[in-house]
């Protein structure tokens, strides 16, 4: 019983992080109904700027906030220097230039940094602190869940709640009825690239402590997962993405604990084809198309 | 003498090889109600695409006010006092009523005025007022024109364009809608140009009658003439 209630919190802090992740990779898909493949490569290229910032200024925190900027920009960069320019007549062009750039960020970040696994500490005790005689959450995990708590609340009232959110949300639904409203559309559409990619990067910040280590590639399982759990969640819905994020988080560490470490990714596939065998559309998906 | 608000000469545009506009020339003045009349693929939501900036034009002129509206991107028209609602009404289904209007008023930079104009739609369209909270997908059809309307009323605009308002809706309805069309003119002189099959609705309200037919226009005239002229309405619009 104790291994199972262990593990679940393992699994909630893990599928908390693939949530982020995941309501990234919503958030650019309702915006520009594009599957962002570059996800992981982004984020990893943005915590790679953390590391060289803490290097340069021995400060985790300002690192932190560096990372944030980069994916901010990194973002800004890919939608109007990349993205905007491809043909969107067919949805694998989009897929076919994200896997380009995967390929590009990685070998640019192994010629700069090298390709051996660099060190990511923690900023706070990853020592699990004992509650009730068990020993589950470590302050790091905590801070985990306040810092996606905060990012989830944060895009909530952004979008049902600002002027800004609303223009981004209706450039998303309509967006040449939009334009003749006076929204500047693609302008909300590089404000979606930039936030998705921010949030992008506080997962992987978040993440990467815990992983092997700093590495071109350190992403990639990540981005996996939390692509099936946006998938789960039906690509359309930030609430599915967060519960499909959570849910993919406890199966990792369910099977990883009970089955075995290496049998986790293979779970994970398993799962993305089951949901796209038996209800592709998501779980939370509605079915109903879109009226005008 | 009434100022010319929109004036088009020479308009051709299209979606391919071939043009669906030619050539056409059209004149309004401002505060009056000018219906463009038409079979279906006779261009009339084309035209309306182009002025609005939706759609390039390869040849011709529009000018607004006195000034062209060449190059002027499309999320600007509606700045200079351009409202068009498509085809469609195109209510944005996912967002609410009170949303959608919001939206429609979004780039004023007056956020008092805008809230001003909000008040004075939601007296406008009681029904909208009603159902604010309600999402787009869950209105009526006559609810979704007056929706769509109100929208277009939040930004003031000079010049209303409008994309078959009539389409779906019960006779009753549409007779509201041109009433309301008629009193917005006479309240506020705004300027209409109104696409519609509905050719007996249009004319109702309209002051001129703007004829088309494979993309060229190939009669204007006073609406009064197009009503009483047996000969001519036989011709162009069919009874």
């Amino acid at each position: 019983m104790d291994r199972f209630v262990f593990l679940t919190f393992d699994g909630l802090v893990r599928g908390v992080v693939l949530a982020a992740f995941a309501l990234a990779l919503v958030l650019i898909w309702r915006a520009a109904r594009i599957v962002n493949f570059a996800q992981g490569a982004m984020a990893v290229a943005s915590v790679y700027v953390a590391y060289s910032v803490t290097a340069a200024t021995g400060s985790y925190w300002i690192g932190f906030a560096a990372a944030l900027l980069a994916g901010l920009a990194l973002g800004t960069l890919v939608d109007v220097a990349v993205m905007r320019f491809v043909d969107h007549s067919s949805p694998l062009n989009a897929v076919i230039v994200a896997l380009g750039l995967v390929l590009l960020l990685q070998a640019v970040l192994g010629m700069t940094y090298g390709n051996e696994y660099l060190p990511v500490a923690a900023p706070l005790s990853r020592d699990a602190l004992s509650i009730g005689g068990l020993a589950l959450l470590s302050r790091y995990d905590l801070f985990v869940f306040a810092a996606v708590l905060v990012v989830v609340v944060a895009l909530a009232l952004l979008f049902t709640r600002t002027p800004v959110g609303l223009r981004m949300r209706a450039a998303a639904f309509a967006p040449q009825v939009s334009r003749l409203l006076g929204v500047n559309v693609g302008g909300m559409l590089t404000l979606g690239w930039a936030l998705a990619a921010g949030v992008g990067a506080l997962a992987g910040m978040l993440v990467l402590p815990t992983e092997l280590g700093l590495h071109p590639n350190a992403m990639d399982l990540v981005f996996v997962s939390a692509f099936t759990a946006a998938v789960v969640g039906g690509l359309d819905s930030p609430a599915g993405a967060v519960v499909g994020g959570v849910a993919v988080g406890l199966i990792l560490s369910y099977v990883s604990g009970y089955v075995g470490s290496d049998t986790a990714p293979i779970a994970v596939l398993v799962l993305l084809l089951a949901v796209l065998l038996i209800r592709p559309n998501g779980l939370f998906s509605s079915a109903q198309a879109r009226h005008v | 003498m009434t100022t010319e608000l929109l004036s088009v000469r020479g308009l051709t545009a299209g979606y391919g090889a071939a043009p669906v506009l030619r050539e056409i020339d059209l004149t309004v003045h401002a505060g009056s109600i000018t219906a463009v009349l038409g079979a279906n693929g006779a261009g009339k939501t084309t035209l309306l695409r182009t002025l609005s900036g939706l759609l390039r034009p390869s040849s011709g002129e529009i000018r607004y006010d006195g000034v062209s509206l060449h190059g002027v991107p499309v999320e600007q028209v509606v700045r200079r006092g351009v409202a068009h609602v498509p085809e469609g009404r195109g209510v944005v289904t996912e967002l609410t009523v009170d949303e959608n209007l919001r939206l429609g008023g979004l780039w004023r930079r007056d956020r008092a005025a805008a809230k001003q104009t909000l008040a004075e739609v939601y007296e406008l369209f009681p029904p909208l007022a009603q159902r604010r909270r309600h999402a787009g997908h869950q209105l009526s059809g006559g609810e979704r024109q007056m929706l769509a309307l109100g929208r277009a009323l939040m930004a003031r605009p000079r010049l209303l364009l409008l994309d078959e308002p009539s389409l779906g809706l019960a006779p009753r309805v549409t007779a509201q809608i041109m009433g309301l069309l008629r009193r917005l003119r006479e309240r506020t002189g705004l300027t209409v140009l109104l696409v519609e099959q509905n050719v007996r609705s249009a004319l109702s309200v309209a002051d001129q009658g703007v004829v088309m037919s494979l993309g060229q226009v190939v009669s204007t005239a006073d609406a009064e003439r197009l009503r009483s002229d047996d000969e001519l309405r036989h011709l162009y619009l069919g009874f």
